[in-house]
């Protein structure tokens, strides 16, 4: 009984992507710098393949497997495949740019591909120690990829404050799920959940494990006052991998956020509410404020990100399905806004040239009117006007928060997202209303061209029609969370 | 039952019309061909929006023309649309007011002129959006979709500071809409999930939420009316925006604040209103009276003409909230006389401004001498902005100063001075502009107006004249619903 084989079913996406990437590692061994565009298709593939698998796989209840340290259920599935397409328009939109720069090697894909296994196990960890797991090899990853480009002092820079603070909040995580080990006698989301539920534990102690799990996911997140890392490193990092950073992690991190708190640690519902509610007015009110003042807008996007991560907190601490729900919209179509931002700053560089600040979309309404309104939709987005989906996400936090009854904290959110409709208005004006200072015309590969446009349609589109995704949220979150 | 979609059309055939004219219009050379089919989707646009008028049904209060189907289940918000006899006007005025800023714009845009019809269109069939929505949401979405074609056109075809002023535009009415939003999720909640306006208004809510929604529905409609003091935005983006958009800014987006009063404050949160109405006639007052004194002393026409709506805008909110027929049917008057008056304002403006590229009335001096048939235009419209007995600006300052009367004789006392700083700032600046000697060269060389402005003036001035002589068909489809709106106004819901 204790060697019977565990059911691997429930994770054969994820071993068909370890599969699928050592092979990728290895073909690339033996391929030179030409051959390269081959270890793209595959990445491609491998991807693609794995949404596949998730796909096909039969509807069910949530099923647990491997002593219970791993889950498949819905929410899972819905997140892991929106991490994969993520990624996989990732690859699309980096590949000229990172060719121009010598950063269009294996370690790329494979370190690239690592990382978002390790995104697909933080998302269906069900045990403290699963949730690590992926987290690690998910900033393993990360911290490689943002130093790919070794020549670059700035970038060396950023990888080494990002490693040194993310090892510092995986420290902090580690030791309050000590402490919550310690309060419970459990590791397993769901047995923690019962321990703190029958009342004998020490709240105390739990509690204080509490707040360094909260304050470790708050790092990896990236909310105020554990934000100090985000801005040097999307500056600093190639943009290609800002792009990385900004986009899939986010899904994962909300993930793990509602596996951790939602789940786990739902009985504290109340402890962590309020700590919730201290980082989200100060994500909120820094990274709106902040972002007013940035020239860089690798920089802004930065602090925008934090405020967008305030909005998501908004709908975790209404500790609700609904909550969960909204919070899911919200990264889903903050994901979209980032690859659509990142992709392009990606867009307007060439070789030789980073586009990197504000200034490099003056007169883009003129250099390239249709790219000019794929960036509008995306700043309109941002800013949570409609028609755009960024709207409807703003909404559904909103509504969860004020449904649990925190109307002045909505208040403030509304108010604050004023702040920001400022500074993305400063881009649709830099856009539309200043002279080009640059007149190189608009590079650029025919596939990044038609996803960066198919990106830009989609916000209006899911603007329009919010519909189809917020059901599939919503079903996922109700079918998988209690 | 099927019907016509007549709301619908009257939405999407302009934003359609829009989008197409940014597809085959755009580009070297196809100037042509966008303003063509910028004049074509315009013209149908008021030709689907007709209907609306000609099968309205002037005995019913309830809403025309409704168009009901789900649109967002999740959040139980509804594609619904419909008109009563208030909202009726703004589409047909706004279809209207479309047609003759593509027109105004003919030759006088050149810089990527696609664009900008482009966006007017799409401007339009939001802003019949805006009209139509019975749902909360729907409105909203409509109501802040519309800032972005208005911020891009004030931005990108305005005068010198148009920048500034499109972000002051821009960030001044999203802060009034953000809180109305935050005021729809509460009544979304307290009314067991539904966004519908008329779920809002059946709620049942004690006096002091009342007076918390609106407040905040008051900051998103007061910005955009404007009432003092928020009004600070409106000269500028007035005096910056090309004459189209003045134009639009005036003769439509005004209205939706004030019509959103209507709307929402008023059936929403009577109590609140009842409540709250001194404070709101003290504001309409000063607006009247102040603002008006402002107006007086203005160097650039546009200007004057801008401080002049507030002013004109004041005695809608007044009308408003005086709670008697007289006041509301005189403040729905006032505004469609408003929309054709201070369009045609601005347009003449637009006019003079296109020969001589400066608004300062110092500039000008004589111009009847040269310009004879646009002086007797411009006589006209100053005139109406003045309220002559005869025009159409006369029949709601009258109405709605009786209406005022009933209420408290102080109110009509302060608001009939509207009629003669009205008349002391349109006269004067006319005398200036259009009287005297010819001041300069310039003038002296300018040419008269062409056909395409001789018709544009012409067909705003049979507008004015006839709804200043004969105002019935434009007051009978209200009464239904102005009498309706009057019993939810005095409707207890606490």
């Amino acid at each position: 009984m204790m060697n019977a084989i565990p059911n691997i079913a429930p994770a054969l996406p994820e071993i068909i992507l370890l599969a699928l990437v050592s092979v990728v590692l290895v073909v690339d061994l033996f391929l030179d710098e030409a051959q390269r565009d081959l270890t793209y298709f595959l990445s491609q593939a491998t991807v693609l393949l794995t949404v596949l698998a998730l796909v096909s796989m039969p509807h069910s209840a949530p099923v647990y497997t491997f002593s219970n340290m791993f889950v498949d259920d819905t929410l899972g599935r819905t997140l892991k495949v929106l991490v994969l397409l993520t990624v996989s328009i990732i690859f699309a939109y980096t590949r000229a740019y990172s060719a121009q720069r010598e950063m269009y090697k294996g370690e790329y894909f494979s370190l690239m591909l690592f990382a978002t296994l390790g995104m697909m196990v933080l998302i269906s960890a069900n045990h403290f120690l699963t949730l690590y797991l992926g987290l690690e090899l998910l900033a393993l990853g990360q911290y490689a990829l943002v130093a790919l480009q070794r020549d670059s002092a700035r970038s060396t820079e950023a990888a080494m404050k990002y490693f040194v603070l993310g090892a510092l909040a995986s420290g902090l995580l580690l030791y309050g799920m000590s402490m919550m080990y310690g309060a419970t006698g459990a590791l397993g989301l769901q047995q923690v959940a019962t321990a703190l539920s029958t009342g004998t534990v020490d709240h105390q102690v739990a509690t204080i494990g509490l707040v360094f799990i909260v304050a470790g996911l708050a790092f990896k997140l990236g909310v105020v006052p554990f934000h100090m890392w985000i801005p040097d490193v999307y500056e600093g990092a190639p943009t290609s991998m800002t792009l990385f950073i900004g986009t899939a992690p986010k899904i994962a991190g909300v993930a793990f956020f509602i596996r951790l708190l939602g789940e786990g640690l739902a009985p504290l519902a109340s402890d962590w509410q309020q700590m919730l509610i201290v980082l989200a007015v100060l994500s909120l009110a820094l990274g709106n404020i902040t972002a007013i003042a940035q020239t860089n807008i690798k920089r802004m996007l930065a602090y925008s990100t934090i405020s967008h991560m305030g909005f998501v907190l908004l709908g975790i601490l209404a500790a609700s399905q609904q909550g969960y729900a909204a919070a899911s919209f919200y990264i889903a179509t903050y994901s979209l806004m980032g690859l659509g931002a990142f992709g392009m700053i990606l867009l307007l560089s060439r070789a030789g040239f980073e586009a990197e600040t504000i200034d490099d979309f003056k007169g883009l309404s003129k250099r390239s009117p249709w790219f000019a309104f794929v960036m509008l939709m995306v700043m309109i987005s941002m800013a949570g006007i409609p028609p755009s989906v960024g709207f409807f996400a703003k909404l559904s936090v909103l509504r969860a928060a004020l449904s649990a009854g925190y109307i002045w904290l909505v208040v403030f959110a509304v108010l604050l997202s004023l702040v920001g409709a400022f500074y993305y208005l400063r881009i649709v004006k830099v856009m539309y209303m200043d002279e080009p200072e640059d007149t190189h015309p608009i590079e650029g590969e025919f596939d990044m061209r038609v996803l960066l446009s198919l990106n830009g349609i989609a916000i209006l589109a899911l603007g329009v029609f919010p519909q189809p995704l917020l059901a599939l949220l919503n079903h996922a979150v109700v079918q998988s969370l209690r | 039952m099927t019907m016509t979609p007549y709301l619908s059309l009257s939405i999407w055939v302009p934003i359609i019309a829009g989008v197409l004219v940014i597809l085959f219009g755009s580009g070297e050379n196809k100037s042509p061909l966008a303003r063509k089919l910028a004049l074509l989707g315009s013209l149908a646009g008021l030709v689907v929006a007709l209907p609306l008028y000609i099968r309205f049904d002037p005995a019913l209060a309830t809403m025309q023309f409704a168009e009901f189907s789900p649109w967002i289940p999740a959040f139980h918000i509804n594609y619904h649309l419909g008109i009563d006899g208030i909202s009726m006007w703004f589409i047909l005025l706004n279809s209207f007011t479309t047609v003759l800023v593509v027109v105004a714009g003919w030759e006088v845009i050149q810089d990527r002129p696609a664009q900008y019809l482009a966006a007017f269109l799409i401007m339009s069939g939001l802003i019949n959006g805006v009209f139509a929505a019975l749902d909360a949401i729907l409105f909203y979405v409509f109501f802040e979709a519309m800032l972005i074609p208005m911020f891009i056109i004030i931005g990108v075809w305005g005068g010198p500071r148009r920048v500034f002023a499109a972000i002051k535009f821009f960030l001044y009415t999203l802060l009034g809409s953000l809180l109305m939003l935050a005021a729809f999720i509460y009544m979304f909640l307290k009314s067991g999930q539904s966004f519908e306006i008329s779920a809002f208004q059946a709620l049942q809510m004690p006096l002091n939420v009342q007076i918390l929604i609106f407040m905040a529905m008051f900051m998103s409609f007061a910005v955009k009316v404007p009432m003092w003091p928020v009004h600070t935005w409106l000269p500028d983006a007035h005096v910056e925006a090309p004459t189209g958009g003045s134009v639009v800014l005036a003769a439509i987006t005004l209205k939706i604040g004030a019509y959103g009063f209507l709307r929402f404050n008023l059936p929403i949160a009577p109590d609140a209103a009842h409540y709250l109405s001194g404070f709101m006639i003290a504001l309409s007052l000063i607006a009247v009276v102040y603002i008006g004194l402002v107006a007086l002393v203005q160097a650039d026409m546009k200007k004057l003409v801008a401080y002049s709506s507030i002013s004109h805008m004041g005695f809608v909110t007044l009308g408003f909230f005086v709670f008697n027929p007289l006041g509301i049917e005189g403040g729905l008057m006032q505004m469609i006389s408003h929309g054709f008056v201070s369009g045609a304002m601005f347009l003449c403006i637009g006019v003079l401004y296109d020969r001589m590229h400066t608004r300062r009335i110092a500039d000008y001096g004589g111009v009847a001498n040269t310009m004879p048939k646009f002086a007797a235009f411009f006589m006209l419209f100053a005139m109406a902005n003045a309220g002559l007995p005869g025009t159409s600006g006369f029949i709601g300052e009258f109405i709605v100063t009786l209406g005022a009367l009933q209420a408290n004789f102080w109110y009509a006392f302060f608001a009939a001075t509207a009629l003669i700083f009205g008349a002391a700032y349109s006269l004067w600046m006319y005398k200036r502009v259009i009287f005297g000697e010819i001041a300069n060269e310039h003038v002296r060389e300018l040419l008269d107006i062409n056909h395409r402005e001789f018709a544009l003036l012409a067909i705003l001035a049979v507008a004015t004249l006839a709804m200043g002589i004969y105002p019935k068909p434009f007051t009978d489809p209200m009464h239904a619903s102005v009498n309706k709106l009057i019993q939810q106004t005095t409707m207890k819901k606490i």
